[in-house]
């Protein structure tokens, strides 16, 4: 069967231009180098860095570099910074999180090392605002990125190459008929 | 040139939506010389407008304005918004839509002498019988290039349908195909054969699905006799002392409200909206709703018994590359009460691209164990399950008196609650399905629940007696001669089958008798 390479073709990433102008490293090759994203709302690179955190472990995928989990919540940011109900979301959220953290484990969330560990803040903050929104957003905030769907392995628009017709739509070959 | 009516024109038929039952109606009509305007709330997007991206695409075609939900199904949790997946755009849901064919079982017609009474449930009879609807579904499926009929031959089968029909061999299955599909398997009707693109729920961008939108419609427009105003959104319908419709009051892009007379009226804008226009057109003569004396418009919501098994295997399946509805399972379709359920249902892979996926594998889920299902997407295999669900009178479309849209008009809200039968009914097609595809070594099976509501039905019902319906066995009004519904919220019963050749059918069957009464003089 035809089976489409997963990695991400380097003229495919982009840099992000961010609200704020900075531009975020690609990290090389899967092995993805610290990336933080950069925030309107929850400015403060601690936050940036926690809310990076919590991305991954909402939906974590080892496979997926944190470039991607950074855009999306750089989708959020730009979201919520529309309306004055909705700015202070993300950085309230943050220390109502690391809140959560120092009451369960004394150290904020980011330095919290196991992952089971900061699932329990999680599940402690579950029904909040601020995590039913983080979550919810994220759901096309990070999987309506193309370089994802490539890193999952759906290839995503076919009509430009004809369809599948004659790319595999029926080449599956480990089953009788 | 393109054909205009005049808004003073009391001569022609108005038709309201331009999807599978009001684009059919609408061209059939215009074909035996009547003239028709067909009003339609969204825009035109022709073929080459079609992205090959499932948000992008639903940001184009679907209908987003508002609706809110009630009752304890869980979609009003998850998407307390976005009751229903649908169409708002000229050719209606028929753009989104996959393209099973599928005729009713005989005894679907008659569920109620069939099943019997069932608690909770208020089933009925058709007034139609499926000996009556033969020759009726003969035309659909001849017009629509149904695979397997006509001598038209069926699709080849995807990745997603050999490890479904694998399964289903193993498991004794005797009844499974690639399906009836109105996707052209060869070039036929001017249009061509499909390619495998994987994105018919986003518009056929081959136009080899069939589509009102580039059949019905434009065949319709060349006669002369048929107007299709997009951007035209029906607000409310007018009547006269004596209760005959005179017209319809409609918005245009801009907000700006306009009336267009008319002979006669036909409501066609699926099984949400159909029966907000009537509820929303009361008056003194009429003080709960146009045609709605019984008490019925809006009642007995029907969206089939559905959900979806996912399974992943542990070499490759890539399911979204080809048709979206690949093949079918026929054999759970039968009324076999020993099951623990009335009616039946069916078996038929699915697809959805990584963004759908994400959306509505297990809507809200977060974590490794929902994460871990993404990661194996490109070996997974998917099966949708849909069968009849039981009418009830509570499941129904009100006005909400708090919500307006942005022409002031009430929004709809949908109530909907499973009946045992519903829960029954899916848990053993759950349990089917996974066996399915244990038996071809699924590493792991996933039962999704019910998306939005694809199929929409049954809010203005079909019934013989005035009392127990909206309409008669023609899909005209009980209360209001010259009023019809040609759409799916004329289904007395939902029947386990997709319902858009029944849908499409029953508008041929009206347009025929809709033209007879007029050149009788009768309407
Ligand atoms: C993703 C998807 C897949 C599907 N797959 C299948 C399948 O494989 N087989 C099958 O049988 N069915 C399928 N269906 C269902 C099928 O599309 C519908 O049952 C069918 O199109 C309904 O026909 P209708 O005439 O009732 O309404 P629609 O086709 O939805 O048309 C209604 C039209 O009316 C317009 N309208 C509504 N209110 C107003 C108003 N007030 N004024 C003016 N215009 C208005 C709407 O904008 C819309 O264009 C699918 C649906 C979806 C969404
Ligand atoms: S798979 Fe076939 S029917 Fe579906 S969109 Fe592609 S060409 Fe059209």
């Amino acid at each position: 069967m035809r089976s489409p390479d997963k990695r991400v073709p380097l003229s495919r990433r982009t840099f992000i231009g961010s609200a704020t102008g900075a531009a975020m490293i690609a990290g090389v090759a899967g092995t993805a180098r610290a990336t933080i994203p950069s925030l309107k709302t929850a400015p403060s690179p601690q936050a940036s860095a926690t809310l990076l955190k919590m991305a991954r472990d909402i939906y974590p995928h080892d496979r997926i570099p944190d470039l991607y989990y950074a855009k999306a919540i750089e989708t959020i940011d730009q979201k919520v910074s529309g309306s004055d109900a909705t700015s202070g979301l993300l950085a309230d959220g943050v220390a109502a999180l690391d809140a959560q953290a120092n009451t369960l484990f004394q150290k904020p969330y980011t330095e919290i090392a196991l992952e089971e560990d900061r699932l329990k803040v999680l599940k402690a903050i579950e029904a909040t605002p601020f995590f039913s929104r983080v979550r919810s957003e994220m759901v096309t905030a990070l999987y309506n990125q193309k370089e994802v769907w490539t890193l999952l392995g759906y290839e995503g628009s076919s009509y430009e190459f004809g369809g599948y017709l004659d790319r595999g739509f029926n080449d599956l070959d480990w089953l009788e008929s | 040139m393109e054909t205009k009516f005049a808004l003073d024109d009391d001569s022609v038929v108005v038709v309201v939506g331009s999807g599978a039952g009001g684009g059919t109606l609408a061209n059939e009509l215009a074909q035996r010389g009547i003239k028709v305007v067909c009003l339609e709330a969204g825009k035109r997007h022709e073929i080459p407008d079609f992205i090959n991206d499932e948000w992008a695409s639903f940001a184009q075609l679907a209908w987003t304005d508002n609706r809110t939900t009630s009752g304890q199904w869980r979609v009003s949790k998850d998407f307390p918004n976005l009751p229903a997946w649908i169409v708002k755009s000229v050719g209606g849901s028929t753009v989104h839509w996959a393209g099973a064919s599928l005729r009713f079982q005989n005894h679907e017609w008659k569920a109620l002498s069939t099943y019997g009474h069932i608690d909770g449930a208020d089933l009925l009879d058709w007034p139609i019988t499926g000996e009556e609807m033969a020759p009726w579904y003969d035309k659909a499926e001849y017009r629509m290039g149904t695979t397997g009929t006509n001598g038209i031959p069926r699709l080849p089968g995807n990745n997603n349908y050999k490890v479904f029909a694998a399964g289903a061999k193993r498991l004794g299955y005797k009844e499974f195909h690639t399906g009836n599909m109105s996707i052209n398997s060869e070039p036929r009707d001017g249009r061509t054969s499909c390619r495998q693109l994987g994105f018919c729920f986003q518009g056929c961008k081959m136009g080899a699905k069939w589509s009102t939108l580039y059949t019905e419609i434009p065949a319709g427009e060349e006669t002369g006799n048929l107007e299709v105003r997009p951007q035209s959104q029906a607000l409310q319908v007018e009547h006269n002392a004596a209760g005959k419709v005179t017209g319809v009051i409609y918005a245009d892009r801009d907000g700006k409200l306009h009336r267009q007379k008319a002979r006669v009226v036909a409501i066609a804008g699926n099984s949400i909206e159909s029966p907000r226009l009537l509820l929303n057109s009361h008056s003194n003569l009429f003080p709960h709703g146009l045609a709605n004396g019984a008490g019925h418009v809006g009642r007995y919501y029907m969206r089939h018994t559905t959900g979806s098994v996912y399974a992943v295997f542990d070499k490759p399946v890539h399911m979204y590359r080809g048709t979206t509805m690949a093949g079918i399972i026929r054999d759970e379709s039968r009324h076999d009460p020993s099951r623990g359920f009335s009616g039946g249902y069916e078996m038929e892979t699915i697809s959805l691209g990584v963004p759908f996926m994400a959306a509505f594998l297990n809507p809200g889920d977060w974590g490794r164990d929902f994460t871990s299902a993404l990661d194996a997407y490109d070996r997974m295999a998917g099966m949708w399950l849909v069968g009849e669900d039981m009418p009830q009178a509570d499941n129904r479309i009100t006005l909400n008196s708090e919500a307006k849209d942005a022409f002031g008009m009430p929004v709809a809200n949908v109530n909907y609650t499973d009946h045992p039968n519903d829960v029954a009914m899916r848990d053993h097609a759950y349990k089917q399905g996974t066996a399915v595809y244990d038996a071809v070594g699924a590493q792991r099976t996933i039962l999704t629940p019910p998306y939005p509501s694809t199929h929409n039905l049954g809010t203005n019902r079909m019934s013989d007696k005035a009392a127990d319906g909206v309409v008669n066995k023609w899909g005209q009004a009980h209360e209001v001669e010259n009023l019809f519904i040609s759409d799916g919220s004329q289904f007395t019963t939902s029947a386990a089958e997709n319902p858009t050749l029944t849908i499409v059918a029953l508008a041929l069957r009206q347009a025929d008798h809709i033209a007879g009464r007029l050149a009788r003089n009768e309407l």
